[in-house]
């Protein structure tokens, strides 16, 4: 396999990880799987897992032997033929098992899938065209209007959905390869203060303090921004405090409830504070050396709520214990800086390839932390699965393409 | 520079790398609290989550009547359980539950609102059919939080013709567990206790001591095993009680008391005052109560007329009319005011005049010079009217107080109605403070005399009363259990001359020509009592017939007495022709057993002339009454010769 995979002069490191993480990932569907009243849905996941993970290798095979210039050529075709799925979702999407609510699924004949994951890479490839024929870097906000809007429609329909873990990963997307292509910080933490400012404003005092300190740097900053631009920082950052309110109003009960319990999971532990504290009570009932592969009872008693996909790594944490955990994560940090490393090497002429890694990177980065991070509580619950371990066909194949792509794009002259 | 320089990109991928060092270290170091720092709380969380301690209701002590017959035992039931959940989803499962067995939403709010107060969890349905329950397990999944355990469940042998006095179980409500009573160091919600009845009565020796159970469940509710880690403990079984109530002898009852009439029977052992029986009519059927009642038909024992909850045996108040008779009689000797042999002065000639105004007797064609058991044999009013006017109404009042008409009789059941019966003369006025402003004249000892007037009682303490004179004048207190715990009993204070007087007047009631000889003549034993018609607000009215009273006693014949019963029936109208053979009957069911003789049907004298020819045993034992029928039949014939004779009828 090593071999096949140096012929085509792939490599090998990421690779590996990613594969170990998958198999690593079936198992532990396995496991989810073992519970004392069986149930059909999650006992037999690892078996449909492992046919998806057969597809994927497939797939990844073919991807990565097409040519770099196919990818860059179908990059914007692609990203509207997945803006037109995804349209398309709102209008004819379905729920699918756990995540029923979602209206994120498209039926193809006896296939379906998600269409925003293809849009998550096809978001990827239009926007590393488009900052790849940049010379310079990203110092206005004039400048990031385009850029922005090639994330923003993705990221709009995703919301629609509503699906805000997909949203999430295109935030993700959109501000690692910006940053890739040389945007200041500063600037993207501007762009970003509105958002900011939206959570803050549930407290005036808090909100004005915040402001008063917005105002102060675009005063200090007032020599690289336009005044037009500061004021426009300045009016959408009133704009999101004052439509707060009202957002907050017009939130699903169960969106709400996601928030509130975040902040505190006891204040409904047996309505939406269910997940977050079975979940943790599971994972640190795993203590430091776990209760054994299969063998956690919180998850075989059915406690832990969508073990399989969302929670899986409650899985890990309960039977793995804190070293399963710790290594679990030190794979995927592993993986992410292989990808940064990856992209860190390559000549100038390999923007593209360098930023289509950067896109998967901040993809998955977010994918990882809030899916890791709100099985304990850091993270509000979001549905949004951990790459290659979570059960989920479309997902593990589109990253397993992704896998493809960054491999060739880092591999192949142009 | 091109932003793609490599230079730019290590520069970049430095930012990169401690972004990404950051996010997975905060992840770390979560891990690192909840797992490693917090591992051990959460750990006993885990298992505080998953396990649960439950409840194992102890087996009920049986009941058992006086021949060890079972009254009241248990069988296997299935108790169907809810764990705690938001009240959302615990009524979305209860609704849906509802499509598979009995649940009412009445019974459904009441579960949830018992979910909100105690946040544990609730017994959904404590006796649940074996058709709900399969029909759950089937679908186990959609019912998240619901459990079935098998636990005991209360049956009761008797059905309609107990329930009275077995009274019934339930699950303990929110306002008992409050209540002092039920203390909280021995109940808990969920649990089953006595709700009436001996049940009630003897709760704490029939209850035992729950046991507890340590059971993992998942998190649907679903009972994965035993839990191991904590010591479980055995129920305590409760206590099995012994009854005096025969068992037979009130099925008996409930087998001749007419089916459309309603009353009470009490028969009690005259020996110790043991409850042989306690019969109210119509009874209910205590099963029903079992595991909750249904509510149509709960609302149907409430909304029928003939009140079926009702417990005419204990609560009931009725005017005890001529059965009152011996009290004052009793009374009257104990003063010393009278003399058994003594005949009043003034005749009975249909009425009396007193006061202003003419008092009759019940038979207006008068019995003239009575004596005292010729008075109690003829139920002669007039006779009483000059008894109570020698006793005086303030006497009257005293002595009938001081032997407890105005009492309870202390039996051991939770609800006794207490006796009406003026205990002083400042009653009256206290009462209809109208009618009595210048307080009762001596006309009231005349109405008290013959038992009318404001006098209540119920039919088992009239039988407590017959228990007195069945014995030396004392009478202790009615006792269901044995060894019961019950109040004091009463004291008249009798000669044995004066009781065999009284005895003697309610023989005459039963002799050949008395007014209840037909009703009450039997083979073996000798029945004596007295009748008794007893006016109410319809019969005074002429809506209805009056309460028709029999109290008696029997026994082999030339000993003493070895029951005591009395019958009241509702609208019975004669005490002879009605009552009369329901004590009679009952007498004899129950001698007959005591004393190995075959049981009939036919039991009285006037059965048997209805079903035959005069028995043989009847011309032994009552040879006057035997020659009064030959001469009747002998006229009758004489009269129209071609006739068969008539049949007698009762007497008055």
């Amino acid at each position: 396999m090593i071999r096949l995979l140096d012929r085509w002069s792939l490599d090998p490191q990421l690779v590996l990880g990613i594969l170990a993480l998958s198999l690593f990932g079936i198992a532990i569907i396995y496991s989810a799987g073992q519970v004392y009243v069986p149930n059909p849905v999650t006992e037999g996941a690892w078996i449909r897992q492992a046919r998806w993970f057969v597809l994927a290798m497939i797939a990844f095979s073919l991807v990565s032997r097409i040519p770099l210039r196919w990818i860059e050529w179908a990059a914007v075709p692609s990203y509207v033929l997945s803006l037109i799925l995804l349209a398309a979702t709102l209008v004819v999407g379905e729920g699918r098992g756990t995540a029923a609510g979602v209206k994120s699924w498209l039926a193809l004949g006896p296939f379906s899938f998600q269409p925003a994951e293809v849009a998550k890479l096809a978001t990827i490839l239009a926007l590393a065209q488009l900052l790849a024929s940049r010379e310079s870097g990203l110092n206005s906000l004039r400048e990031l209007i385009a850029p922005g809007l090639v994330v923003a429609v993705p990221l709009m329909l995703g919301m629609r959905q509503p699906d805000l873990g997909t949203a999430m990963a295109f935030v993700g997307i959109g501000f690692a390869m910006l940053y890739w292509a040389a945007t200041p910080v500063w600037l993207l933490l501007l762009v970003a203060s509105p958002v900011v400012g939206l959570f803050l404003a549930y407290d005036t005092r808090i909100w004005s303090v915040y402001i008063l300190v917005v105002i102060g740097c675009l005063i200090l900053l007032r020599f690289r921004l336009s005044l037009f631009e500061s004021v426009a920082v300045v009016l959408v950052n009133f704009a999101t405090a004052t439509i707060s309110g009202p957002l907050w109003n017009s939130l699903a009960e169960y969106q709400q409830n996601r928030i509130l319990v975040y902040l505190d999971p006891e204040v409904d532990p047996r309505g939406a504070g269910y997940q977050v504290i079975q979940s943790r009570v599971a994972i640190g009932s795993g203590g430091f050396d776990g209760q054994g592969f299969t063998a956690g009872p919180q998850k075989r008693l059915d406690f832990l709520p969508e073990q399989h996909t969302d929670f899986i790594f409650a899985v890990v944490g309960e039977e793995l214990g804190f070293i399963g955990a710790f290594l679990v994560v030190l794979a995927f940090t592993f993986v992410l800086t292989r990808l940064v490393r990856l992209a860190s090497h390559l000549s100038e002429d390999q923007a593209f390839a360098g930023l289509v890694l950067l896109g998967i990177f901040g993809a998955w980065l977010v994918h990882i932390f809030v899916n890791v991070g709100m099985t304990i509580g850091l993270v509000p619950i979001t549905g949004i699965p951990l790459p290659f371990v979570s059960y989920g066909g479309t997902f593990l194949l589109m990253s397993w393409v992704a896998v493809a792509i960054a491999v060739r794009v880092a591999h192949e002259r142009p | 520079m091109n932003v793609h320089h490599p230079h730019a990109l290590r520069r970049r991928a430095l930012g990169a790398y401690v972004a990404t060092a950051a996010l997975m270290g905060i992840l770390l170091v979560g891990f690192f609290r909840i797992q490693v720092l917090l591992g051990e709380e959460n750990r006993l969380r885990a298992s505080s989550n998953r396990v649960r301690t439950l409840m194992v209701p102890a087996p009920r002590g049986t009941i058992y009547d006086r021949n060890g017959l079972i009254l009241a035992d248990n069988v296997p039931g299935y108790q169907v359980t809810i764990l705690p959940a938001s009240v959302d989803s615990a009524r979305a499962t209860l609704e849906r539950m509802a499509g598979f067995m009995d649940l009412s939403n009445v019974r459904i709010e009441r579960v949830l609102q018992t979910l909100r107060a105690y946040g544990r969890e609730v017994v959904v349905d404590s006796d649940a059919e074996f058709e709900s329950i399969a029909a759950l397990e089937e679908r186990r999944l959609d019912f998240p939080g619901i459990y079935v355990e098998m636990r005991p469940r209360r049956r009761y042998t008797l059905d309609e013709s107990a329930g009275h006095v077995t009274g019934y179980v339930g699950e303990i409500t929110l306002g008992e567990l409050d209540s002092e009573s039920f203390p909280d160091s021995l109940y808990e919600a969920g649990m089953i206790v006595g709700k009436i009845g001996i049940e009630r009565q003897y709760e704490s020796v029939l209850q035992g001591r729950p046991g507890i159970r340590h059971v993992e469940f998942d998190a649907r509710g679903r009972i994965v095993g035993d839990f191991r880690g904590a010591e479980a403990r055995a129920p305590v079984p409760g206590r099995d009680l012994h009854l005096n109530l025969d068992l037979e002898l009130q099925r008996w009852i409930h087998r001749i008391f007419p089916d459309t009439l309603s009353g009470a029977v009490v028969a009690l052992d005259p020996a110790d005052g043991g409850v042989l029986a306690l019969y109210s009519a119509p009874g209910y059927d205590a099963n029903l109560f079992v595991g909750g009642i249904d509510d149509d038909i709960w609302q149907a024992l409430n909304v029928d007329e003939r009140k079926p909850l009702y417990d005419r045996a204990v609560l009931g108040l009725y005017a005890p009319a001529s059965t009152w008779k011996l009290a004052a009689a009793g009374i009257a000797l104990d003063l010393g005011v009278v003399t058994p042999d003594e005949v009043m002065p003034e005749p009975c000639t249909g009425s009396m005049f007193f006061g202003n105004r003419f008092w009759r007797c019940w038979d207006p064609a008068g019995h003239g010079y009575n004596n005292l058991a010729e008075a109690i044999g003829n139920s002669c009013d007039v006779y009483f009217y000059q008894l109570g006017l020698r006793i005086g109404l303030e006497n009257l009042l005293t002595r009938a107080t001081d032997i407890g008409f105005s009492r309870q009789c202390g039996v051991d059941l939770p609800q006794e109605s207490r006796g009406e019966f003026p205990d002083r003369l400042g009653w009256y006025r206290e009462r209809w403070p109208e009618l009595y402003r210048y307080g009762p004249t001596e006309g009231e000892a005349l109405n008290l005399a013959i038992g009318q007037g404001p006098n209540s009682q119920t039919p088992l303490k009239m039988a407590q009363f017959y228990v007195a004179l069945a014995r030396d004048g004392s009478a202790p207190a009615p006792t269901i259990a044995r060894g019961g715990e019950t109040g004091e009993g009463w004291e008249l204070q009798l000669q044995p001359d004066h009781i065999a007087s009284l005895q003697e007047g309610l023989k005459m009631v039963t002799a050949p020509g008395g007014t209840a000889h037909f009703g009450t003549a039997l083979e073996h034993w000798d029945v004596i009592g007295k009748t008794g018609t007893g006016q109410n607000p319809l019969s005074v009215r002429g809506l209805a017939e009056d309460h028709a009273w029999f109290a008696g006693m029997a026994g082999p014949p030339g000993e003493a007495p070895e029951i005591v019963v009395v019958a009241l029936v509702e609208y019975g109208r004669s005490g002879g022709q009605v009552a009369a053979p329901i004590v009679a009957k009952t007498a004899d069911f129950y001698l007959r057993r005591k004393y190995d003789i075959p049981v009939d049907t036919i039991q009285t004298f006037r059965e048997h002339i209805m079903t035959g020819p005069i028995p043989r045993w009847y011309r032994e034992r009552f040879p006057a009454g035997y020659r009064a029928l030959v001469q009747e039949a002998q006229e009758a014939r004489d009269a129209a010769p071609n006739q068969v004779g008539n049949r007698p009828g009762g007497g008055g």
